[in-house]
């Protein structure tokens, strides 16, 4: 083992410690905060020192407890782990500053601190260990860690909403992980192993339709994790009705989770079975369901879900192309992605502070009542919907690109013709995107207080309410600490468009790694498969 | 690969009902669909392991080849433990929403005991006073009832 070997583990078990330890310390709420600040801060840390090492090209595998591959578990960091690791650890470390700014600030039943500081690092080390699985069953593991915690964190408080929308969540992640067991059972009696790197060598010995059958199981198993239409419908429906910070590391994070697996899946394991039509269909398909429903909702919150759903869309595209520009692309998207919806949603959480409501047919005056919130609020707007130069543009440029690049060079009209058909639902979608939120920006931001009272609009014409218009009373109280972290969130968005020359470098080495599975499983067996 | 008859068709039966209990619309009966369903994926990875061997032990004089795969236990027990958690929590929930369902928020604010003590002196105060208005009520119907006898004389 290496030297940064031995930080791999350290990323998941870091979490797992902290999270014992803050509920030992749960009576001591500023010790639980510290525990928590400093677990996170030590994961990022050590994610952008693997990060550099292994772009250095050093090894960065793991075999716990020194079975070796194939039959004990390994930890793999590759490049697109190391990105992953690193730019969730400081989105979940921001949410963090975030949440405990919110908590110090209204202490009532709805968000019990306590319990929430050991649920957020489980669900960090479930995240982590996502990331750095090498192995489908580890892969199992981290999921159902931090979809435990995930159940803990949206039914926080237990009011009767929470509980309505929990139930809808938790039962649909219990279907995807029997489906994602049933897989790997299936998969380990077709192959004899659950190790990605050797199921990338066995898998292509298998017969075409039973691949399929195993490729569909994975797909549909980390699509519902992912939110990819037409298994996207739990999501608009569970992720509003939690706290802020909650949805924003929910909104953030989990579906991109799934996202990584999909791309695990068709890199590694699935490397020779092609389901290019089917992705580039789905893809498509979630980009402009999503964004139809983002349309109609006048609730922000909701107005965002949809949104997130629609834009996992351009990222199935990216996998769907399969090019290495496509898969860089898809990897920046992914980064891009991460930030700027988890800072949409926490600057919702601040003007459902300052505002009192989430709906686009109560809020008004915002923009002369707090310059600055509508600041923080509309530069991720626009980056969200693309416009040049921020990363939300050069990253759709990326994939455009790969898609005309691929369609330019495919032979058969019937998929150049597809390729084009995405690439043009995927202008529709931004161009939907920027309108949706500039048009919630214009209405809550910009039309005065005094116009608010029998305001008639076209443009709120076929918007409609939540299902349930939760109440919510208007603090006016903006604590510096959830300021100061949203401000952070939407700084990173900006070092993403400003660095994006060096980052699309080093997404193109991680995409050059994945378009040939071979290196990965070099990676796990230096001296090849026994 | 070789497979016992009987575990493939208990897993089919339990898939079967499992999926079917889990549709409907009780929650507890959804709970119960999962844990059937889970069985069901559990003895799927067991049969996967193939033919049944000597336990995974290796010791002297064991062949490699007569044992049982050991990977496939190993993942039916963590998954036993996952499922474990998880019904825990569910049936935390589901004893959570049938609260709410039956009680409502307020249901959240009666349960101190000194609270339940107040209510138990209101209510006996009610009933106290409320006998003293049958009372009286009576009283009244009773005397009006006197009247009309009196008025034929």
């Amino acid at each position: 083992m290496t030297a940064t070997g031995v930080l791999v583990p350290l990323v998941v078990l870091l979490p797992l410690v902290g999270a014992a330890t803050a509920l030992i310390l749960g009576r001591h709420r500023r010790a639980q905060m510290a525990v928590s600040a400093t677990v996170l801060a030590s994961v990022a840390v050590i994610a952008a020192v693997l990060l550099v090492a292994v772009d250095a090209g050093e090894p960065t595998v793991v075999a716990i407890g020194g079975w070796e591959p194939p039959f004990g578990i390994v930890l793999v960091v590759d490049r697109l782990s190391a990105i992953m690791l690193l730019i969730s650890a400081i989105v979940l470390l921001v949410v963090l500053v975030y949440a405990v700014g919110q908590g110090v600030a209204d202490r009532h039943r709805e968000t019990p601190v306590s319990i929430f500081h050991p649920s957020y690092l489980i669900l960090s080390a479930g995240v982590f260990d996502a990331f750095v699985a090498g192995d489908l069953f580890n892969l199992y593991v981290a999921f159902e860690i931090l979809l435990s915690a995930s159940y803990v964190l949206l039914t926080l408080g237990g009011t009767g909403e929470r509980i309505r929308a929990g139930v809808t969540y938790i039962i649909v992640s219990l279907v995807s992980s029997l489906f994602f067991l049933s897989a790997i059972a299936l998969i380990y009696g077709a192959t004899g192993t659950a190790n990605m790197a050797q199921l990338s060598v066995r898998i292509a010995e298998l017969p075409a339709n039973v691949q399929l059958i195993l490729h569909l199981l994975l797909l549909i198993a980390f699509g519902i994790k992912a939110a990819i239409f037409p298994l996207s419908f739990w999501l608009p429906d569970s992720y509003p009705t939690a706290p802020a910070p909650v949805t924003a590391v929910f909104a953030g994070l989990l579906t991109k989770v799934g996202v990584y697996a999909i791309i695990r899946t068709e890199t590694v394991i699935f490397a020779d079975n092609d389901l290019t039509v089917l992705l580039l269909v789905v893809g498509g398909l979630t980009m402009l369901i999503g964004i139809l429903g983002a349309l109609t909702q006048a609730d922000v919150k909701r107005l965002l879900s949809f949104t997130l759903v629609s834009h996992i869309g351009y990222m199935i595209f990216g996998i769907g192309v399969g090019t290495q520009l496509g898969y860089s692309s898809t990897i920046y998207y992914v980064v891009h992605h991460i930030t700027v919806q988890t800072t949409l949603f926490l600057t919702t959480g601040l003007i459902e502070r300052f505002g009192g409501a989430t709906s686009i047919n109560r809020l008004a005056g915002l923009l002369k009542a707090s310059p600055y919130l509508a600041i923080l609020f509309f530069i991720p707007a626009l980056n969200l919907g693309g416009i040049p130069p921020f990363s939300g543009f050069l990253g759709k440029v990326g994939l455009f690109l790969a898609g005309a690049d691929d369609a330019g060079a495919t032979d058969a009209a019937g998929q150049a013709w597809l390729v084009w058909a995405v690439i043009a639902a995927g202008a529709i979608t931004s161009l939907i995107t920027l309108y949706a939120l500039t048009r919630f920006w214009n209405m809550a931001f910009w039309r005065g207080r005094d116009e608010l009272e029998g305001y008639e609009s076209v443009l709120l014409g076929s918007v409609q309410e939540a299902p349930e218009g939760a109440t919510v009373t208007a603090t006016r109280t903006t604590p510096v600490l959830m300021v100061a972290a949203t401000t952070a969130l939407v700084v990173v968005t900006l070092l993403l468009t400003v660095f994006a020359g060096p980052i699309f470098e080093f997404t193109d080495r991680a995409a050059a790694n994945l378009v040939d599975p071979d290196v990965y499983v070099s990676l796990v067996f230096p001296g090849g498969i026994r | 690969m070789t497979a016992s008859l009987t575990l493939v068709v208990l897993m089919a039966v339990l898939f079967g009902a499992g999926i079917s209990i889990m549709l409907e619309r009780s929650l507890t009966r959804v709970l119960i669909g999962f844990l059937l369903v889970g069985n069901a994926v559990n003895i799927l990875i067991f049969l996967m392991s193939g033919a049944p061997g000597l336990a995974p032990i290796l010791s002297e004089g064991v062949d490699p080849d007569e044992i049982s795969d050991p990977l496939p236990q190993a993942f039916v027990l963590t998954a036993i433990v996952i499922n474990l958690g998880i019904t825990a929590f569910m049936l935390a929930l589901i004893y959570r929403s049938w609260w709410l369902a039956r009680l409502g928020e307020k249901g959240d604010l009666v349960d101190d005991v000194s609270e339940d003590i107040e209510d138990a002196e209101e209510a006996a105060d009610l009933i106290r006073s409320s006998a003293a208005d049958d009372r009286a009520i009576q009283d009244i119907i009773d005397a009006s009832d006197e009247e009309p006898e009196e008025v034929p004389r």
